[in-house]
């Protein structure tokens, strides 16, 4: 098996991206596209501004590299083009076999890939990471299309900011975004897709339910489980005849609203592959990294782990302050939220993750019940009745208070019914008829996209930067400094929040130890944050480098059909019997199978005989006068074992024949079939045979 | 091993289906309904038959529910809260949504028709609360051993066939399925599995039915003349399932005919169970789930909330009412004012039970129906039966069966003649064992078991090599027997030797292991011994020039003549095998021959020919795979002649 980690991604947007070898068959692990650095570019140009021609001073201040602080100007003027997982690119689309996609964000990039004209592999997704992913992709399709009404149609095969000599005079900062550290990255940039493309990419789909089965290539049996980061994603689990392997991606125990991380699913499997880095960017803000975490040892070995132990870890892990902190955090929010429009100011809230979105809505609109104050809470985006419609019928995928409500009756998200009441409005977009004759301040805004440069974010935003009651609530992980940029200078408030994005470390080690995996992949950058040891192997992965793993099972497992294992016909040799095996051998769901086949019975009759050791000459005579064939020893070669070695014996009736028999082969020579085959007869019968 | 079928329920009769299926030491009860006909202890299964002490924790792995009528799940809240049993239970999410509503529902009328209570509405939550949902194909797996997965089964809204896999034996229970979809649900769905069991419902077990969209229309006319002739419309049903499809057909009618006719349901169904509905609009089709995001198709505008006092307000109206088959209850009352007036109609759906009044109005039009000793209703009103039905015919029972293959399979939840006869045709045409057990009879048939061994990679590798090898044989063709006579059929046959190379070694407290021949005498230290068969002949020659001798003949490269000739020779006579004329040699498969020259060639019988100028040797060898072929070449080349110029 070979493991290739392509990039390690950047937080929940950017999810990780692999390369997988099992079984012959090339896995890739997620097809994500990086849209933070979206940044560089400049979002909808506001009137003269645009044409504002660079001045011949800048021009050559930047060419002579002079640092300065960044400003809007200094920002990409053109059509966006998005950047896909950087390596990527370096494999052939057409080899690889089946693509795996655990989140809707895995699967923004999924498209470009489609595109290729080889491309032929599988792609599973999870059904409700299918619909959700397909909906942010029009978005994203629908919020680039103003951008490109703007910017008109260009040259799509090179746009003259990829130009070298424009790249040269990008500030550092954005050169970094664009470039890489190491200036290889230029070759990720990708003109966005279209709706057409996004529509061809779904046909391609293969969509699952949690815990379905699904067989590929009738070798390796697929299976997705639910990881509570959000609506619809999951960890895998891909079983081949050798290897066993679960990969976990950024998981959360306790969900607000997604199913929880099933992980007891991923249970009985050899390999582990943990890339969930979500800890690499919340520990950065930790005290000290040094003080790593008690290294507990742990034995594979110790399976001595009565099950009463191995159900305490297990609800250890579920026993969680996180979603209640989670919750806490959101009603935090909401208060922020609330005092701005107390005080007159609107909220802006271009958050994209679906689960916050659909708690905030449901804690926002319970702060403002209880109290007097009557503010709209608007939702613009052109999938937002959509996808808010979808979250609704949906009870299979959510957690298990939310399904308790479809049992008692009730809507499972408080939207449906805060929309009916007309306490939440959806619009397509900033210009829709609806939302100007609805429009009313102060008021309270949901809206893609967190990057703030596509989308009704950009609008709002432009319009309310000099409110100093307004609040902007931004994610963390978004760079604010480069991404407020084009906006400056703020009067609005900002608020920069961190959701939970996956797994605490602290969990690794119970995780572990609930799940048993014989060898863990684990990535280097995390290695000094925690201590895994005990009698595990870790492969530590990191970026753009190929691990083996060695094979852990020196043979397959075969199962027989124990109705054509009683047919069988076995035979001692030494101090086991053998038996030649017969019947139909069928790949099926990951296993080999030995079924009785439905062979015609001539064909049996084909002898597929392997001899050994040397026939006994004496004993052939005797063998063959039984038959009634009659010959005598004509000559011995090896005079001083005259009773085990070759000769030629002469067969004078019924008909003339030759048996030449020497150390490790026979001749039969004889001019008749009928003879021939009883002479045959009569060695294998002094011989050993199979 | 074997499987153990007990038949609590709807063993040759429709009600009350149970079935406690013991599969490699598990045991697993498939649904738990009660019969509508009986108001004894007939009405539940006989519990008592799965363990006398009545420790069901012990004796069960868990139940299972296929979807929620009450003849499916009747029985359950008197099973877990009355009798005691409190492992898992496993359904659907829609099932677990709606069954509280269906036996809520019934509690009720039970509770109106006197018979007293056999659970509260307490215990159906509590009974409710120890369900486990499941979703479509989602794999369960229960314990260690066990394994269930959950298949689409249209019928009604989260109705599902169960399949359930305990270490290589696995089998699956259909529930009530429906192969052709229907207004509002899709066909039933599932993979082809590996089974060594499939009990399968036969509700039609002889029926065959046209398409439903005349039957449709045939239902629609009907309401619609009565409603346009002022009269009302009772439609008896379930509170969920056969309501919402009718009532999305009547929607639709209503929209396109422009009426303005109200539709009623009875009171409190229609709302909750709606909202039930739209939020599971996803099990539904694909045509009415596309509505999800636009409106969505349970969001009816035309039905209404009906109340008692519109019983006998004038007007025409549809009226859904609870229960189906009229058994008792609100549909009985409606009924009951109803049934005199020529102008009303009543619907009834394709099946009732014997014992309710539904199935005596559908058993010949009787005038007088006598509800006990007392009350007697006239019957005038018109009587439309509905001709379609969300159970499969008895075609789609035989597609499944056959889709399946399963080794066995077991008839339940049917008319007994009917399924007696649809057991003859699964036998004689699919060759399937199948049985129809009556109620409380066991079933036992054998299990697949598999007996596991590690394989070389040696012999695993040159398994995923194809090595067919294509041979004509004439043989008779079994199907033709019968009508045609026996008939010789000349078909390719491929055989394909890749598994029989491969040897199975069993030692005493060892694992089996399967290695490739090659590898076999390695391991046990053996030297091979081969075996070969040999034979130098001479073969009629005859020339056209005169040229001296033999010998000056015989030149090298005029053996590659002989041999092109030879080879010539063959393939105009030999049907089967390669021919490779490699210059020297002619090689068809491992029959090789080349000219002989030596006159004391070892593979020559002395004495026996006579060396002249009008003959070459050929010298041949082959090996026993080839020996039929290798005497059949032979035969050729004695009995022709070499030409050469």
């Amino acid at each position: 098996m070979k493991f290739t980690c392509l990039s390690k991604g950047g937080g929940f947007h950017f999810p990780p991206c692999h390369m997988l070898n099992v079984s012959g068959f090339r896995i890739l692990l997620e097809c994500p596209l990086d849209l933070s650095s979206l940044a560089i570019f400049s979002p909808v140009p506001v009137g003269l501004e645009a044409h504002e021609p660079l001045d011949s001073e800048s021009v050559a201040r930047k060419k002579q590299k002079i640092e300065k602080t960044l400003d809007a100007n200094d920002l990409v003027r053109a059509e966006p083009w998005y950047k896909t997982v950087k390596n990527l690119h370096l494999w052939d689309p057409s080899f690889i076999d089946v693509v795996l996609i655990s989140s809707p964000m895995g699967m923004l990039g999924l498209p470009f890939l489609t595109l290729s004209k080889d491309f032929s592999a599988k792609i599973y997704v999870t059904e409700a990471t299918a619909r959700i992913g397909q909906l942010m992709m029009e978005d994203l399709v629908s919020m680039h299309m103003e951008l490109n009404q703007f910017y008109g149609p260009g040259d799509a095969s090179f746009p003259q900011w990829m130009k070298w000599e424009d790249l040269e005079i990008l500030p550092s900062e954005l050169k970094k975004i664009a470039l890489g550290k190491y200036c290889e990255e230029l070759g990720a940039w990708m003109p966005l897709y279209s709706a057409v493309d996004v529509k061809d990419c779904m046909k391609k789909v293969q969509t699952l339910k949690y815990a379905e089965e699904a067989c590929y290539n009738g070798t390796l049996i697929i299976r997705p489980f639910s990881s509570g980061l959000e609506i619809g994603t999951c960890n895998w689990t891909i079983s081949g005849p050798k290897r066993n392997v679960a990969y976990i991606s950024s998981s959360i125990f306790v969900s607000t609203h997604a199913m929880d991380f099933d992980f007891l699913g991923l249970r009985g499997n050899d390999l582990m592959i943990y890339s969930d880095f979500s800890s690499l960017d919340t520990t950065e803000n930790m005290e000290n990294d040094d003080t790593c975490f008690d290294p507990v040892t742990y034995t594979s070995s110790n399976v001595s782990d009565d099950v009463n132990n191995l159900e305490e870890i297990a609800a250890s892990l579920l026993k969680d302050d996180e979603s209640r902190e989670e919750m806490e955090k959101l009603a935090f929010l909401c208060t922020c939220a609330f005092d701005s429009v107390k005080a007159g100011g609107s909220v802006l809230v271009p958050i994209d993750r679906l689960g916050i979105v659909l708690c905030l809505l449901e804690e926002m609109s319970l702060l403002l019940e209880s109290s007097s104050l009557k503010v709209p809470i608007y939702i613009i985006s052109s999938v937002a009745e959509e996808l808010l419609a979808f979250t609704s019928i949906i009870p299979e995928w959510l957690c298990k208070h939310r399904q308790e409500k479809l049992f008692s009756g009730e809507p499972l998200f408080a939207h449906v019914k805060l929309i009916k009441e007309g306490k939440i409005h959806l619009f397509p977009s900033v210009h829709s008829i609806e939302l100007l004759t609805n429009w009313q301040e102060p008021c309270i805004v949901f809206c893609p996209h967190w990057s703030l440069r596509l989308g009704p974010v950009v609008h709002l935003l432009r319009y309310w930067c000099p409110d100093p009651n307004s609040l902007l609530i931004l994610e963390s992980g978004v760079d604010a400094n480069l991404a407020l940029l084009p906006f400056k200078p703020m009067e609005m408030k900002v608020l920069q929040c961190s959701f939970l994005s996956g797994m605490s470390l602290q969990k690794v080690q119970p995780l572990l130890k609930t799940l048993q995996p014989k060898l863990l992949l684990f990535p280097k950058e995390l290695r000094c944050k925690i201590q895994i040891s005990g009698a595990n192997t870790i492969f530590r992965y990191s970026e753009n480098e190929t691990l083996r793993i060695p094979t852990s099972k020196e043979s397959t497992e075969i199962d027989i059909a124990t109705d054509l294992a009683s047919k069988f016909r076995w035979k001692p040799l030494k101090k086991e019997t053998i038996t030649r095996l017969d019947g139909e051998l069928v790949m099926d769901q990951g296993k080999h199978r030995l079924l009785s086949g439905f062979r015609p019975a001539d064909s049996k009759q084909q002898i597929l005989l392997l001899h050994w050791g040397s026939p006994d000459l004496k004993g052939l005579l005797t063998e063959l006068s039984k038959m009634g064939i009659t010959g005598t020893i004509k000559k011995v070669s090896d005079e001083a074992e005259p009773e085990n070695a070759a000769g030629i014996i002469d067969i004078v009736g019924p008909e003339k024949a030759l048996i030449d028999v020497r150390e490790t082969d026979t001749v039969i020579i004889a001019a008749n079939d009928n003879l021939a085959s009883h002479i045959f007869k009569a060695i294998d019968i002094v011989l050993d045979g199979i | 091993m074997a499987i153990d079928c007990l038949v609590l329920g709807a063993g040759q009769e429709v009600g009350k289906s149970c079935v406690v299926v013991s599969i490699n030491g598990k045991r697993i009860m498939f649904d738990c309904g009660m019969h509508m006909g009986y108001t004894d202890s007939r009405r539940y299964p006989d519990f008592s038959l799965i363990s006398k002490t009545g420790d069901f924790d012990n004796a069960l792995t868990c139940v299972i529910v296929t979807h929620f009528h009450l003849d499916h799940i009747g029985a359950l809240p008197y099973f877990t809260e009355v009798c005691g049993y409190k492992g898992p239970i496993y359904m659907t999410y829609p099932t677990k949504a709606l069954a509280p509503l269906m036996l809520e529902d019934y509690r009720k009328n039970m509770d109106r028709r006197g018979e007293g209570e056999q659970f509260t509405t307490e215990h159906i939550a509590e009974c409710m609360k120890k369900v486990i949902p499941v979703d479509l194909k989602q794999t369960v797996q229960v314990d260690k051993d066990l394994q269930i997965r959950a298949y689409y089964a249209g019928h009604v809204i989260g109705a599902a066939m169960f399949y359930a896999k305990v270490g290589d034996a696995a089998m699956v229970y259909t529930g009530d399925y429906n192969m052709t979809p229907d207004r509002h649900l899709g066909a039933a769905q599932i993979d082809r599995l590996q089974l060594d069991l499939l009990i399968t419902e036969s509700t039609y077990a002889t029926t065959i039915r046209d398409s439903r969209y005349g039957r449709e229309r045939e239902f629609l006319k009907a309401v619609h003349n009565c409603v346009a002739a002022g009269g009302k419309v009772l439609i008896p049903t379930f509170a969920l399932g056969r309501a919402q499809e009718l009532c999305i057909l009547l929607e639709d009618y209503w929209e396109r005919m422009n009426l303005k006719v109200p539709i009623y349901f009875s009171a409190g169904l229609t709302i909750q169970a709606n909202m039930y509905y739209k939020m599971l609009i996803n099990w539904t089709s694909q045509k009415i789930k596309e509505t999800y995001a636009t409106r969505n198709a349970f969001d009816f505008k035309n039905v209404r909330n009906f109340d008692r006092s519109l019983i006998n307000a004038p007007g025409p109206c549809v009226l859904f009412a609870t229960p189906g088959m009229i058994v008792g209850g609100f549909s009985l009352e409606v009924f009951m004012q109803w049934a005199p007036s020529e102008n009303n109609l009543v619907t009834l759906p394709g099946y009732c039970v014997a014992g309710t009044i539904g199935h005596k109005l559908m058993s010949g039009k009787p005038t007088k129906i006598d509800l006990d000793k007392d009350t007697q209703i006239d019957v005038r009103c018109q009587i439309h039966q509905l001709s379609f039905s969300p159970h499969t015919d008895a075609k789609g029972i035989m597609d499944l069966v056959k889709f399946l293959s399963p080794k066995h399979a077991i008839l339940v939840h049917g008319e007994k003649p009917k399924m007696a006869t649809l057991k003859e045709r699964i036998q004689s045409e699919l060759g399937i064992q199948c049985y129809c057990p009556a109620n409380n009879e066991t079933v036992t048939i054998p299990s697949t078991h598999y007996v596991k061994a590690d394989a070389s990679d040696t012999f695993i590798r040159s398994c995923l090599n194809p090595n067919f090898k294509f041979s004509t044989c004439s043989s008779v063709d079994k199907s033709y027997l019968d009508s045609n006579g026996s008939k010789a059929v000349s078909r390719l046959s491929v055989s394909d030797d890749r598994v029989s190379e491969g040897i199975l070694v069993v030692g005493k407290g060892k694992k089996a292991k399967v290695i490739h021949q090659d590898e076999l005498l390695n391991t046990f230290g053996e030297k091979k011994h081969e075996i070969q068969f040999a034979y130098c002949f001479p073969m009629h020659m005859t020339r056209t020039e005169n040229i001296p001798s033999a010998s000056d003949l015989l030149c090298g490269l005029d053996n590659c003549t002989l041999i092109s000739r030879l080879s010539t020779i063959l393939s105009n006579e030999l049907s089967e095998g390669n021919i490779l004329d490699l210059g020297e040699q002619l090689q068809v498969e491992s029959f090789r021959v080349s000219v002989c020259l030596s006159d004391s060639c070892p593979h020559r019988l002395s004495g026996s020919f006579q060396n002249n100028s009008e003959s070459v040797f050929f010298c041949c060898c082959w090996a026993v795979a080839d020996e039929k072929l290798a005497w059949k070449i032979i035969s050729i080349m004695k009995g022709s002649t070499l030409q050469t110029t």
